[in-house]
């Protein structure tokens, strides 16, 4: 089964090379990895897609959530979702079937990016299927190369819970109220 | 006053109270070195860093502190890889520090440069590349905090020689702070309750109840709340191999240790039972055999730490996450006497116990590996620190020494790593110098790290070593003639063997050779009465199997014995 799981981690310098380390590690080809800054420059996200068995899956998604970097895992899989990809295609059309292309473009409403005599350059977003969709009916046009961003994804009802702030980023941020439901614990170790 | 890198990270390990550093320096560790000179911290300098990793993990198994490690980078830090899985499939709080080439020169494929992190990121339970000389206190509180709460496990400092140079104020990190590292999830939560209160449900009305007690249960401390609730309840307990000695096998509630070299009687309660209470276990495939065949009638209570753990290979009924020794408090509040309802129950175990008790065939003139074992544990009363290799001699271990104390059975039970014991014994005799500790190794297994006579006889720690010389790699052996058609392939060291009384000798270490078995009983009181360390060779029957087996892939209760 197709997961998209989207993970907040630490923005940090090999947080992601652990995060696909326990995939690759259990043999799984990641179909798509999409990661960015947050809102908050100190995370990241990332949006990984995976086929997969379900059980083992979930193991990942446990093993993820022990990773000392991981703030925050979760199997969008699960409920309703916004997914978007970017795609960019270069289609073979020279004058003769130029119409015909751009009337496709129209249709999925995508954006001609860049005109050359031989080729057209397209930009489209939105989900899987409507990216499948116009992709296929490209194809016979002679598709020349392809790009895509990556699914990026979020829950469409609730957000996953903001992560706790560092000290020195509550004094930072004047404002810092307490968030309701934070769940990093201080902790003291003095012996 | 400022202070090097070198001079804070030594500085941070003494106050976080390390009493050991196991190490071997060389080039890009040598300003910590230098720093270390001036330290009241103990240095065992080891023959190869492999040793030191093993030290570092019997000393924590031994005391339940956090051992260290102190390697160089490249070549040094690689050779801990070995006994950092071993330390990690075990949940062994370990803190191995690697030097590092210059910030400057990583990639570039430096001298004795090696990706460290990278190499060791599968193996540990978190790494650091200290990059800046400022975040290195708050890195070695967060290594040894992230190493010893939770699942503990080994925590790799990768610390490049120009950051253990670079001077700066000194300031000791009272507290630290990490946002996504929550080590007990669960804890004291009303979940877990709620949770603790549907097991102990569960257990009032079973009718075969086993109790089946792991490696975390001796992390955690939990011993005299197993012991209560086993009192309390009636129920029969079996633990594994790392569980060993956090219950008692001279308690008639005992079934000793399951799995496939464990007893006919704890399998097959096991297998009967309705519900199985697993206390910081992990459902290795060593103790359950053949999954889908695996205790068939059961509803499954786990409790563990690590939420991870939990349905990871069979179902769980009742999952229960947090540290064991609160939950066992706990449940042992709500549960009561089970012995009445279970009479037929222990009938029938009592029944299974007598009809297949451990044996072994003690006619002849051989050694057998069983015999010597079950009298070095008389002669220590069950009582001493045990650590072993990986093979045959390990598993006549955990069935023949008759384990009594938490933390008496040190092992490389996840990883299996050949060459553990000896290094392993010397960490723990130095963790708890007032003890007897004992080395069962295998002729095999002890020429992987024999090295180490130079550490145990430099630092004349006194553990006493016991190879059992079967001139084989006899588990190996075992399996070929099982199930290989006795093609022996590559498991015979006889001919090729050392003189190992003349090894342990040209180390200044006394050493005892036992050839009948009338020698025996002498040669371990011997090694007993004597202060330094002792290497006794006995040469054992070399064609011995280890019985019982569940051979692999089969269930639990298709038990293979001696005739």
């Amino acid at each position: 089964m197709k997961h998209t799981i989207s993970v907040l981690v630490e923005n940090h310098f090999g947080v992601l090379a652990r995060v696909v380390g326990l995939f690759s590690a259990r043999g799984f080809n990641i179909d798509s990895l999409a990661v960015g800054e947050t809102h908050d420059p100190t995370v990241s996200r990332m949006t990984i897609v995976v086929h997969g068995d379900d059980r083992i899956v979930e193991q990942i998604i446990k093993q993820l959530n022990k990773l000392i970097d991981v703030i925050k895992v979760e199997d969008l899989s699960q409920g309703e979702i916004i997914d978007r990809e970017l795609v960019l295609v270069k289609v073979k059309a020279d004058t003769a079937v130029r119409n015909e292309v751009m009337q496709i473009v129209n249709t999925f409403r995508a954006k001609i990016v860049d005109v050359n005599p031989e080729s057209l350059a397209i930009e489209v977003t939105g989900g899987e299927s409507k990216i499948d969709a116009m992709l296929e009916l490209l194809a016979p046009f002679q598709i020349l190369e392809t790009v895509r961003t990556g699914l990026i994804a979020l829950a469409r009802r609730k957000a996953l819970e903001a992560p706790p702030q560092y000290p020195q980023q509550k004094k930072d941020t004047q404002k810092a109220k307490t968030r309701a439901g934070a769940s990093g614990k201080r902790v003291n170790v003095t012996k | 006053m400022k202070l090097t890198g070198a001079q804070i990270l030594i500085k941070c390990l003494e106050k976080e109270g390390v009493e050991y550093v196991f190490g071997l320096p060389g080039g890009a560790i040598l300003p910590t070195f230098d720093a270390l000179y001036d330290s009241k911290l103990k240095f065992i300098l080891v023959r190869h860093e492999q040793g030191a990793t093993h030290m570092a993990d019997g000393y924590a198994r031994a005391t339940g502190r956090t051992g260290v490690c102190l390697v160089t980078s490249g070549p040094g830090a690689t050779n801990t890889v070995t006994g950092l899985a071993t330390a990690f499939m075990d949940s062994v709080p370990v803190v191995c520090i690697t030097g590092q080439v210059a910030t400057h020169a990583i990639g570039s494929d430096a001298f004795q440069e090696a990706d460290v992190v990278g190499i060791t990121r599968p193996v540990t339970k978190h790494n650091y590349l200290v990059k800046d000389v400022k975040d290195l206190a708050r890195i070695v509180r967060e290594a040894f905090y992230i190493a010893k709460t939770g699942r503990p496990g080994p925590v790799l400092i990768d610390f490049p020689v120009d950051v253990s140079r670079a001077e700066m104020e000194f300031e000791w990190p009272e507290n630290i702070y990490i946002r996504s590292y929550d080590p007990s999830p669960a804890d004291s939560t009303d979940l877990s309750k709620a949770q603790i209160e549907k097991a102990a449900k569960a257990i009032m009305e079973s009718k075969r109840p086993c109790l089946y007690v792991g490696g975390g249960a001796v992390v955690s401390g939990a011993h005299t709340e197993i012991l209560e609730l086993v009192e309390k309840t009636g129920i029969p307990i079996t633990t594994t191999v790392l569980g060993l000695g956090v219950f008692p096998e001279t308690h008639p509630s005992s079934l000793r240790m399951l799995g496939m070299h464990g007893t006919h009687y704890a399998n097959y309660s096991v297998q009967n039972s309705d519900l199985l209470i697993a206390v910081g276990a992990r459902f290795d495939d060593r103790v359950t055999g053949k999954i889908d065949k695996f205790a068939p009638h059961a509803k499954i209570i786990h409790a563990d730490i690590d939420p991870a753990s939990i349905s990871k290979v069979v179902k769980v009924h009742y999952p229960i996450i947090g540290d064991i020794k609160p939950i066992l408090k706990a449940l042992n509040g709500l549960v009561g006497d089970l012995r009445p309802q279970m009479k037929d129950w222990l009938a029938q175990i009592e029944a299974w116990k007598k009809k297949h008790p451990l044996k072994y065939d003690q006619s002849g003139d051989q050694i057998r590996q069983e015999y010597v074992i079950e009298k070095i544990g008389e002669l220590t009363k069950h009582k001493a620190v045990v650590t072993t290799g990986v093979g045959q001699h390990q598993m006549w271990t955990a069935q023949w020494y008759g384990f009594t104390k938490p933390r008496s059975m040190i092992t490389s039970g996840g990883l299996g790593t050949m060459g553990y014991g000896f290094p392993s014994s010397i960490g723990a005799k130095l963790g708890r110098p007032d003890e007897t500790v004992i080395c069962i190794d295998g002729d095999g297994s002890f020429q992987m790290t024999l090295c180490e006579l130079a550490t145990a006889a430099y630092y004349k720690v006194g553990v006493k070593v016991f190879i059992m010389d079967n001139a084989h790699h006899g588990m190996v052996r075992q399996w070929q003639e099982l199930f290989y058609r006795r093609r022996y392939s590559g498991c015979e060291l006889g001919p090729s063997n050392p003189n190992f009384t003349k090894v342990a000798e040209g180390f200044g270490i006394l050493a005892i050779r036992v050839e009948e078995k009338g020698q025996v009983i002498p040669a371990i009181e011997k090694a007993l009465a004597h202060e330094g360390p002792v290497l006794v060779h006995v040469l054992v029957a070399k064609e011995d199997n280890v019985y019982p087996m569940v051979p692999a892939g089969h269930a639990l209760d298709q038990v293979m014995d001696m005739a």
